[in-house]
């Protein structure tokens, strides 16, 4: 059984139709890659699955359960953690006071302050810092932390390398590996396609709020997933368009 | 001299009492609460009730009277004001001043327009003082008040920065959204904070009954008199709050020694230019100021 489903999921900012009737599944202990271009619905996509965004019709299922009018905080509780884009940290409060906001759920499980500080090594000397004095690498590993803290069974990862050096991105995504090679199940929103590709098992191609293509990240060419984020793939060809 | 100033930091302890429950709701809600006096008043006459009839002295009636006060911010906040804040800033704002008439004329209809104390019912409390070396005499209720205040304010400090529950309000205050998207319950924090911001009402009106007289209405000027404590110290600042009360009430004083009717003139001075001041400094400037003076945006 699917860790997560969604169904024919819609979700409206006002007018605009930001997520078109999307669906997919994702297993336990998978790593699925949503890609596209600014605009195609993937940031959207995540929230409401966070519960960040109410969706106007469809269905979010997490381990069985609807999730249909459950708030983000109860979400969180169920074992779903966002990263949110531009990391939305607590600007006031210390690299510690933010990460143990990720206990607020009450999850039981191993993460704990200590096991952040040990995964991101950047952090240690910065413990008691506040989060607003931080440099972009730091933030960024306080807000993985942060969701890490939650003991989620679902992470949710928007845009993580956004305004990073690569040599920053390239910690990042280090620490993410372990995440990944340990067993997590995580969704990744990444610009940055070559990396997409290579840390996740699956990958979802955008485009103006619906799947354009959906394949296996190992057997999908980087050609075929270039066309679905610029429109102009053709049905049939390589992985399975929607 | 030294007399007024001694006086002025002891009664400034009683408007950051009373300007902190405003400043908390503020800073964490972002709601203008106007019925913050008649609120305070309303605990006056809850505890003057508890003291005349049931013959329940104020400081333990306090016992009862807090934890009703909790429950009425609690239920406040749930049922009205998280209500009214759906439909913008403004929505609150009405609300409570709305709440806050319907307070003061339920006082009136029950209570009458007499004006009250609950100084007969703490003894010599009210008056008794200490003689501090320089012929000082220091109200032993006003140090009373004083320390109630830092005792209080450092407890919430503490609350805020070292409880789980402490860290939600802050995020909830902070980025309400984000709060939610790492598993705290804003609505809760909000109705806690609320609560919170009750019990420091209760006691600040525990404590205008004792060392005044309360009538129905009595509630603006304490509603002012917070405002302004708040604004000087900085709203949503807790330290902040007792340095403006205390600012405020050696403002009262010093205007009192001035003159006579200088009491509440110079409080309406000292707010006035620590509010200009800080406009000023807030990057409007002076042709921005007197642009938003003109009613035109700057």
């Amino acid at each position: 059984m699917s860790l997560l489903s969604v169904e024919d999921l819609v979700v409206r900012h006002g007018l605009l139709q930001a997520v078109r009737g999307v669906s997919f599944d994702v297993a336990r202990g998978e790593t699925l890659a949503l890609v596209g271009a600014n605009g195609a619905g993937k940031t959207t996509l995540l929230r409401a699955i966070a519960g960040a965004h109410q969706a106007a019709s469809g269905r979010v299922t997490f381990d069985g359960a609807d999730l249909s009018g459950v708030p983000s905080h109860e979400r969180v509780r169920k074992g779903i953690a966002l990263v949110p884009e531009g990391r939305r940290l607590f600007v006031q409060m210390t690299v510690e006071e933010n990460l143990l906001l990720g206990r607020s759920a009450g999850r039981a499980g191993d993460w704990s302050v200590e096991r952040v500080l040990e995964t991101f090594p950047n952090l240690k000397p910065r413990r008691h810092a506040k989060a607003g004095h931080l440099s972009g690498g730091e933030q960024q590993a306080t807000a993985i932390g942060r969701a890490l803290m939650s003991n989620p069974d679902l992470l949710l990862l928007d845009e993580v390398s956004l305004g990073l050096s690569p040599l920053i991105v390239d910690r990042v995504y280090a620490s993410l590996q372990g995440l990944i090679s340990s067993g997590a199940t995580i969704i990744l929103v990444e610009q940055d396609l070559n990396r997409a590709l290579s840390v996740s098992n699956r990958v979802i191609c955008m485009l103006e709020g619906r799947i354009a293509l959906a394949g296996d990240s190992k057997t999908v060419s980087r050609d075929e997933v270039t066309k679905a984020y610029f429109g102009l793939h053709r049905k049939g060809a390589g992985g399975v368009p929607a | 001299m030294m007399n007024q100033i001694v006086q002025g930091i002891l009664l400034g302890g009683y408007y950051a009492l009373i300007a902190c429950g405003l400043s908390f709701m503020f800073s964490v809600m972002r709601i203008i609460n106007l019925a913050h006096g008649s609120l305070a008043v309303l605990s006056a006459f809850a505890l003057w009730l508890l003291a005349s009839r049931f013959h329940i002295p104020p400081f333990l009636g306090l016992l009862i009277v807090l934890p009703l006060m909790a429950v009425i911010g609690w239920a406040l906040q749930r049922f009205l004001l998280e209500r009214s804040a759906r439909g913008g800033a403004l929505l609150p704002i009405l609300t409570t001043f709305g709440l806050a008439i319907v307070i003061d004329n339920v006082l009136f209809e029950q209570f009458g327009a007499d004006t009250r104390s609950l100084a007969p019912f703490i003894g010599s409390l009210s008056y008794d003082s200490w003689e501090w070396p320089g012929s000082l005499y220091v109200g032993k209720l006003a140090v009373i008040i004083f320390v109630t205040a830092v005792v209080l304010l450092g407890g919430l400090q503490l609350f805020l920065t070292r409880t789980g529950l402490g860290r939600s309000i802050r995020a909830t205050s902070e980025d309400p959204d984000t709060a939610g998207l790492v598993g705290v319950d804003a609505r809760r924090a909000n109705a806690v904070a609320a609560a919170i911001a009750m019990v420091t009402v209760g006691l600040a009106g525990a404590f205008l009954g004792m060392r005044a007289t309360f009538d129905p209405y009595a509630g603006a000027t304490q509603l002012l008199f917070a405002f302004e404590a708040a604004v000087i110290g900085g709203a949503g600042s807790l330290w902040g709050t007792l340095i403006g009360g205390i600012v405020l009430a050696l403002a009262q004083t010093l205007g009192a020694k001035i003159h006579p009717q200088g009491f509440l003139i110079g409080g309406h001075i000292a707010f006035l230019i620590v509010l200009f001041i800080r406009l000023y400094t807030s990057g409007l400037g002076l042709r921005g100021l007197l642009r938003l003076s003109t009613g035109r945006t700057p």
